[in-house]
C-alpha cells in the first residue's frame, strides 16, 4: 500500500485509491459481526437483523481516517517507531504547568461551588474532581513501579483492591476510623506487594507482566469466593462514611454543618473527600519526586535502563524491586481505603482486570516517568468517559439503546494502539536529570530505556 | 619481584549443558599488577571473568579473593567453614557468592564487552549510581534523605566532589550533563571505567576495554590504567585482543586456549611462547607447534 | 473410576480446544518475541463470526444439512478471522518490532481491550446461546444405578477436527518452504532477510495461520458450549497462554500437550475440587510455571548472556 518514498506534493488519487482500499477492507472485516447482530426474539431463539448502516458509516470512518492519514503524512512509516524530544520551549512551558495546575486544583471546587450552588456543583466535583484525582494517584503510585523501575505490573488493582477491602473489613468488624485504617490499609497494601514481588522479582518484562495479571486475578476471585469474609459478589456495604477530624457530615447537631455555623448540604462532604485524595495524591507526588532525587530513586531509573550493570555495581537489585513494589503498592492501598471511605461500599467488581490495564494506560500514555503526564493522561482518559456518560443527546440521533459509555473501553483501546505506533514513549516523552552540575537539560525519549527487556 | 596474590583461582571449571567453556583453569592476579587474560575468540576468557565477577556460579573451582593480605591456612578455614566470606579478615570466597555481593563486599567492579551504560541518564548519574551502596546508607536508606537532613546532604556533595574528580581523569567534565548515550564510543568505554571506579574497588576487572578504540584513544585509557593502578592502587585484570596494549602494559600475561591455561608468564615470555604463538595462528597439528618452535627457535618460554 | 473416565474424556475435549488457541501464542512469540495479548479476543471474535454465519446460513438461507453448514461456518469463520488478525499485525504490531521490548505488548493489550469492547459495542452484552446441535451421545458405561459416561459427537468432533487440522499444521511448518521460512525467522530474522526470505510477509502468514487455528477453536468452543459472550475471551486467552507456557513457549508440540494438561486439570480442578476456584488454578499454574520452569516443559532454557 504505502510503499516507497513519501511524495513531495499531496498525490490526491493515491491517498483516496489507499483510503478506499482500506475502506474495503474494513467493510469485508466487519461484513458478519458488525452488520448482523444476534438477538434472541420472544421465544429466547436468536435471530439475526440487518444494521447495514452500520457497516457503511464504519467503512466510511475508515475512509475519512486512512485519507486525513495521509494529508498529514502521518501514515505508517517503514522505520521502527521512535520519537523526538518536544521542543525545548515546550519543556519550558511544560514546567509552568505544574504550578499552575496545582493551583486550579486548588480552587477548583471552592470556584465550582461559587459558581453553580450546593447542587450544581455536586458532580463536578464529585464525578470529575474526585474521580480523575483517584486515577492521578494511581498514575502516580503505578508510575514508580512502571515509570521508574521500569518492571511492568498488570495487577496494580490487587493493591487497591487491599486497601479498599482493609478499611471496609477493618472498620465493619472493629469499629475502627478512617484515620486509623488509611495507613494499616497501606501497610497492609505493601505487604502485599512484597509478598507477590518477592516470587517474581527473577522474570523478564513479559512475564512479569502476565505473573502480576495472573495474581491480580487469583486475589480478585478470592475476593468473590471467599463468601464468609468479603461476602461474596455482594460486596460489603455500610462502610462508615469519613468525618472531618471526629465531625460527621451529619445534619444533626453535632454534625460538620452545624459546628461551623453552616447550613447542611452533602456537598460539605464531598468537598473534603475531594481535598483529602487532592492530599493523598499530592503525598504520592511529593514522595515520588524526592526519591528520584535521592540514590534509590536513581537506582531504580539505573535498573531500569540495565540490570546487568546494576548488579556489576553492586546494587542489591532484590530490595530494590521489592522497594519499588511495596511503595507503589502502599499508594494503591491508599486510593483503595480512599475509595471505600468515599463509596460507603466495596464489592470486586470495582477491581477487574479491566481496571488495572485503565491505569496502566493512563501510565503508559503519560509517559512512563512524567508525573505531568500521568496527571494529564488521566484527566484525558478518566474526565473523557465521564463526558460520554453526558452525550445522552446522541440517543436521540442513535435511538435508545445507545449507551455512549460504553464506547470509553473502546477509545481506550485504540488509543493504547495509536499512542504506541505514533509516540511510544508517551505524552511527555523526555527526562529530566536528577542532578546536574550545570543547567539541567531534559533528555530525548529517544535514549530513554524503557522497562526491562 | 614477587607480589602477593590478590585473587588466587584454583581449578576453575565451567560447563554449559555438555560443553566445557572453562576446563580446570588456575592462575593468580597479584596485587598492584596490571594482568592481562588473553587468547583466541572462543577461549573461555569472558567466561572466566564472568565467575569471578559471579554473573556465572562456577562448575568446579575455587576463587579467593584476599583483599587483607593471602594467609592460607584462614584461605583454608573459610573454606571448611562454609561461609562465603569473612570481611574483617579480607577474604572472599568468590565462587560462592552472587554477583552483586561480590561488587559490593568483595569490591570487584568490572566493565563489559558490549559497553553497558545507563544511557538515558547523564554522565554524572551514571557515575553516582556507582556510589550507589555508601550514598544509600547515608539517605538511611531513603528515610533521611527523604526529609532532605543535612547529613545526607554532606554525603551526597563529597560524592558529587568524586564524581568531579574522576570527570576530569576522564576529560568528560564539560559532558557532565549529557545523556551517557550521546558520548563517543572511547569517551563511553572511559566513562564506564570511572563509573565503576567510583565505588572504590580492590580489583577492577576490564573485558577488551581497547575494543574498537583508535590509536590514540588506545594510548588515553593506557594512561588511564596507569593512573589506576599508581594512584587508587586497584589492581587490574583485563581481557584484550589489541597486543601493543597487552604487551605495553600488562606485568604478567595468561593465555587461555579451548578453554585451557596455555601459557603464564611475563610479556617478553609470552610473546616468544610457541603455543600462543600456534594458538594465534590457529595450527592444530601438535607436530606442526614443534616445527614452528624450531623455525623459531624459541621453545624456551614456557 | 466411571467419574474419572468422563472427565478425561471432557478434559480431552477442551483440551484440544486450548491447544489450537495456544499454537497461535507460542508460533507468534517464537518468531516475534511478543506475547500476543490480543489473542484471546481474537479467539472470541472468531466464535462470533461462526455463531453469526451459523445463524445466518440456517435461517437467511434455510440450509438443513447440519455437517455442510459446520463445513462452511468453519471455512468461511477461518477466513474472516484470518484477515482480522493479519490487519491487526500491519495496524498495531508492523510497525512496532524493533521500538522498545514491551510497546507491542501494550499495543496487543490496546487491541485486546479494543476487540472486547468493540463486540460488546456491537453485538450487545447479553450472551447468545444458539441451539444445541450434534448433541446426541453414546453410553460407554450404563451400569445399574451407576454413573452413566457419556462421549457426545461434539466431543469426537472436536477431537478430530483438532486432530486433522494439527497434521495438517505440522506438515506446513515441518515440510513446506512457509516453515522453513518461519523457522529461519525465529532463528535470526536480520539473517533470513539477508538470505532472501520475506520477513514481513512471513509474519504475516504467521498470524493468519494462528488465527486461522483460533477460529477453528472458536467454532468448536461455540459447538461445545452453545454460549458465546464478549467477554469470553480474556480467561480462555489467558488458559490457552498458560498452555503454551506450560508446554514450553515456542515449542509447537508443547503448545498441544500444555493444552491437553491444562484441559485435564480444568475439568478434574472443577470436579474434585471446586469449579468456583478453577480459575485460579489455571492462573496459578501460569505463574508458577513462569517463576520456577520458564522454559516448560518441551522448550529451550535460555541462558543469560552477559
Amino acid at each position: 500500500m504505502a510503499a516507497g518514498a513519501a511524495p513531495d506534493r499531496f498525490d490526491f488519487v493515491r491517498a483516496s485509491k489507499d483510503a478506499a482500499l482500506a475502506a474495503i477492507i474494513a467493510a469485508g472485516l466487519s461484513f458478519p459481526i458488525l452488520a448482523l447482530r444476534a438477538e434472541p426474539d420472544i421465544d429466547n431463539r436468536l435471530t439475526l437483523q440487518g444494521r447495514w448502516s452500520w457497516l457503511f458509516i464504519a467503512a466510511l470512518i475508515v475512509f475519512v481516517g486512512r485519507f486525513l492519514l495521509a494529508i498529514f503524512d502521518i501514515r505508517p512509516r517503514r522505520k521502527p517507531a521512535t520519537d523526538e524530544a518536544l521542543p525545548a520551549s515546550a519543556y519550558r512551558a511544560a514546567r509552568l504547568i505544574g504550578p499552575a495546575g496545582l493551583a486550579l486544583l486548588f480552587v477548583f471546587p471552592l470556584a465550582v461551588f461559587a459558581a453553580l450552588g450546593p447542587q450544581g456543583s455536586l458532580k463536578w466535583i464529585d464525578n470529575y474532581g474526585i474521580q480523575i484525582l483517584i486515577y492521578v494517584m494511581l498514575g502516580w503510585g503505578l508510575n514508580i513501579v512502571v515509570g521508574l523501575a521500569g518492571l511492568l505490573d498488570l495487577g496494580y488493582v490487587a493493591f487497591y483492591a487491599v486497601g479498599a477491602y482493609s478499611y471496609a473489613l477493618l472498620s465493619t468488624t472493629f469499629g475502627l476510623s478512617f484515620w486509623i485504617c488509611l495507613p494499616l490499609a497501606g501497610i497492609l497494601a505493601a505487604f502485599w506487594g512484597i509478598l507477590l514481588g518477592f516470587p517474581v522479582l527473577r522474570l523478564r518484562g513479559d512475564y512479569l507482566a502476565i505473573v502480576t495479571m495472573a495474581f491480580g486475578e487469583i486475589i480478585r476471585i478470592v475476593l468473590v469466593n471467599w463468601s464468609v469474609v468479603t461476602n461474596g459478589d455482594a460486596g460489603i456495604s455500610g462502610i462508615p462514611r469519613a468525618s472531618f477530624f471526629g465531625l460527621p457530615f451529619t445534619a444533626g447537631p453535632n454534625g460538620f454543618a452545624a459546628t461551623f455555623g453552616l447550613k447542611f448540604s452533602p456537598i460539605h462532604r464531598v468537598i473534603f473527600l475531594y481535598y483529602l485524595i487532592l492530599c493523598l495524591a499530592l503525598l504520592t507526588n511529593f514522595v515520588t519526586v524526592r526519591l528520584r532525587r535521592l540514590p534509590i530513586g536513581r537506582a531504580w531509573e539505573a535498573l531500569r535502563e540495565d540490570e546487568i550493570a546494576c548488579r556489576s555495581l553492586g546494587l542489591d537489585t532484590v530490595k530494590l524491586k521489592l522497594a519499588a513494589f511495596a511503595l507503589g503498592a502502599m499508594f494503591g492501598g491508599f486510593a483503595g481505603a480512599f475509595f471505600a471511605v468515599r463509596q460507603g461500599f466495596v464489592s470486586p467488581s470495582s477491581f477487574t482486570f479491566i481496571e488495572s490495564a485503565t491505569i496502566l494506560a493512563i501510565v503508559v500514555l503519560g509517559g512512563r516517568g512524567s508525573q505531568l503526564g500521568v496527571a494529564l493522561a488521566a484527566a484525558v482518559i478518566i474526565g473523557g468517559s465521564e463526558i460520554l456518560r453526558e452525550l445522552d443527546f446522541l440517543k436521540q440521533i442513535f435511538g435508545e439503546d445507545f449507551d455512549p459509555t460504553q464506547y470509553r473501553m473502546l477509545i481506550v483501546g485504540i488509543a493504547m494502539v495509536m499512542m504506541m505506533n505514533w509516540r511510544p514513549r508517551g505524552l511527555v516523552a523526555t527526562r529530566a536529570p536528577t542532578i546536574a552540575l550545570g543547567e539541567r537539560h531534559a533528555i530525548a525519549g529517544a535514549l530513554v530505556k524503557e522497562v526491562h527487556g | 619481584m614477587h607480589r602477593d596474590p590478590l585473587l588466587t583461582i584454583e581449578h576453575l571449571t565451567m560447563r554449559f549443558g555438555g560443553l566445557t567453556a572453562v576446563d580446570d583453569v588456575s592462575f593468580e592476579v597479584r596485587r598492584g599488577d596490571i594482568t592481562a587474560l588473553i587468547g583466541p575468540n572462543g577461549a573461555g576468557k569472558t567466561t572466566v571473568f564472568n565467575c569471578i565477577t559471579g554473573f556465572y556460579r562456577p562448575s568446579a573451582g575455587r576463587l579467593v579473593l584476599s583483599s587483607g593480605g593471602f594467609d592460607a591456612n584462614a584461605i583454608i578455614a573459610l573454606t571448611n567453614s562454609g561461609r562465603r566470606y569473612s570481611k574483617h579478615q579480607g577474604l572472599f570466597l568468590l565462587e560462592r557468592m552472587p554477583d552483586q555481593e561480590i561488587a559490593r563486599e568483595a569490591r570487584v567492579a568490572r566493565t563489559f564487552q558490549n559497553i553497558r551504560l545507563f544511557t538515558g541518564m547523564t554522565v554524572l548519574e551514571n557515575l553516582m549510581v556507582g556510589e550507589h551502596n555508601p550514598l544509600m546508607r547515608a539517605s538511611g536508606y531513603s528515610v533521611f534523605g527523604l526529609f532532605g537532613l543535612p547529613a545526607y546532604r554532606r554525603r551526597e556533595a563529597q560524592a558529587l566532589d568524586h564524581a568531579r574528580a574522576w570527570l576530569d581523569r576522564i576529560g568528560l567534565t564539560a559532558r557532565a550533563d549529557d545523556p551517557a548515550g550521546a558520548l563517543p564510543y572511547g569517551a563511553q568505554r572511559r566513562l564506564e571505567i570511572a563509573r565503576a571506579m567510583m565505588s572504590d574497588p580492590t580489583l577492577l576487572c576490564l573485558d577488551e576495554p581497547a575494543a574498537g578504540l583508535n590509536p590514540r584513544e588506545s594510548a588515553e585509557l593506557n594512561e588511564l590504567l596507569r593512573t589506576i593502578l599508581d594512584e587508587q592502587g586497584t589492581s587490574i585484570l583485563l581481557i584484550e585482543h589489541d597486543m601493543s596494549v597487552v604487551m605495553q602494559i600488562s606485568d604478567h600475561v595468561i593465555v587461555l586456549d579451548y578453554g585451557e591455561k596455555i601459557a603464564d608468564g611475563r610479556p617478553d615470555e609470552i610473546r616468544n611462547d610457541a603455543r600462543v604463538i600456534a594458538a594465534y595462528l590457529g595450527v592444530e597439528d601438535e607436530g606442526e607447534v614443534e616445527e614452528i618452535e624450531a623455525a623459531l627457535g624459541a621453545g624456551q618460554g614456557r | 473410576m466411571d467419574v474419572f473416565l468422563q472427565q478425561l474424556i471432557n478434559g480431552i475435549a477442551l483440551g484440544s480446544i486450548y491447544g489450537l488457541i495456544a499454537i497461535g501464542y507460542t508460533m507468534v512469540f517464537g518468531i516475534i518475541g511478543m506475547i500476543n495479548f490480543a489473542h484471546g479476543d481474537v479467539f472470541m471474535l472468531s466464535a462470533f463470526i461462526a455463531l453469526i454465519l451459523f445463524l445466518a446460513l440456517t435461517q437467511f438461507l434455510g440450509m438443513t444439512s447440519l455437517p455442510l453448514v459446520f463445513v462452511l461456518v468453519l471455512v468461511a469463520a477461518m477466513a474472516l478471522t484470518s484477515l482480522w488478525n493479519f490487519v491487526i499485525e500491519r495496524v498495531a504490531y508492523r510497525r512496532l518490532r524493533g521500538s522498545f521490548r514491551l510497546a507491542p505488548l501494550i499495543s496487543a493489550l490496546g487491541m485486546s481491550i479494543f476487540l472486547a469492547n468493540f463486540v460488546y459495542v456491537v453485538q450487545g452484552p447479553r450472551n447468545k446461546a444458539v441451539p444445541p446441535i450434534f448433541s446426541e451421545v453414546i453410553h460407554i458405561t450404563a451400569g445399574p444405578g451407576g454413573y452413566n459416561v457419556t462421549l457426545s459427537y461434539k466431543q469426537i468432533l472436536i477431537v478430530v477436527v483438532t486432530a486433522v487440522l494439527l497434521a495438517a499444521f505440522w506438515y506446513v511448518v515441518q515440510k513446506t518452504p512457509l516453515g522453513r521460512a518461519q523457522r529461519a525467522c525465529e532463528q535470526d530474522a536480520k539473517m533470513a532477510a539477508l538470505l532472501g526470505v520475506n520477513v514481513d510477509r512471513t509474519i504475516a502468514l504467521t498470524f493468519v495461520i494462528g488465527a486461522a487455528l483460533a477460529a477453528v477453536a472458536g467454532v468448536l468452543y461455540m459447538l461445545y458450549y452453545g454460549v458465546v459472550n464478549a467477554a469470553d475471551g480474556f480467561v480462555p486467552g489467558v488458559k490457552a497462554f498458560t498452555a503454551a507456557v506450560l508446554g514450553g513457549i515456542g515449542s509447537l508440540p508443547g503448545a498441544v500437550l500444555g493444552g491437553l494438561l491444562i484441559g485435564l486439570i480444568e475439568t478434574f480442578w472443577s470436579a474434585y475440587f471446586s469449579a468456583d476456584y478453577k480459575d485460579v488454578a489455571a492462573f496459578s499454574i501460569l505463574a508458577i510455571t513462569l517463576i520456577f520452569v520458564p522454559s516448560g516443559l518441551l522448550g529451550r532454557p535460555d541462558v543469560e548472556k552477559v
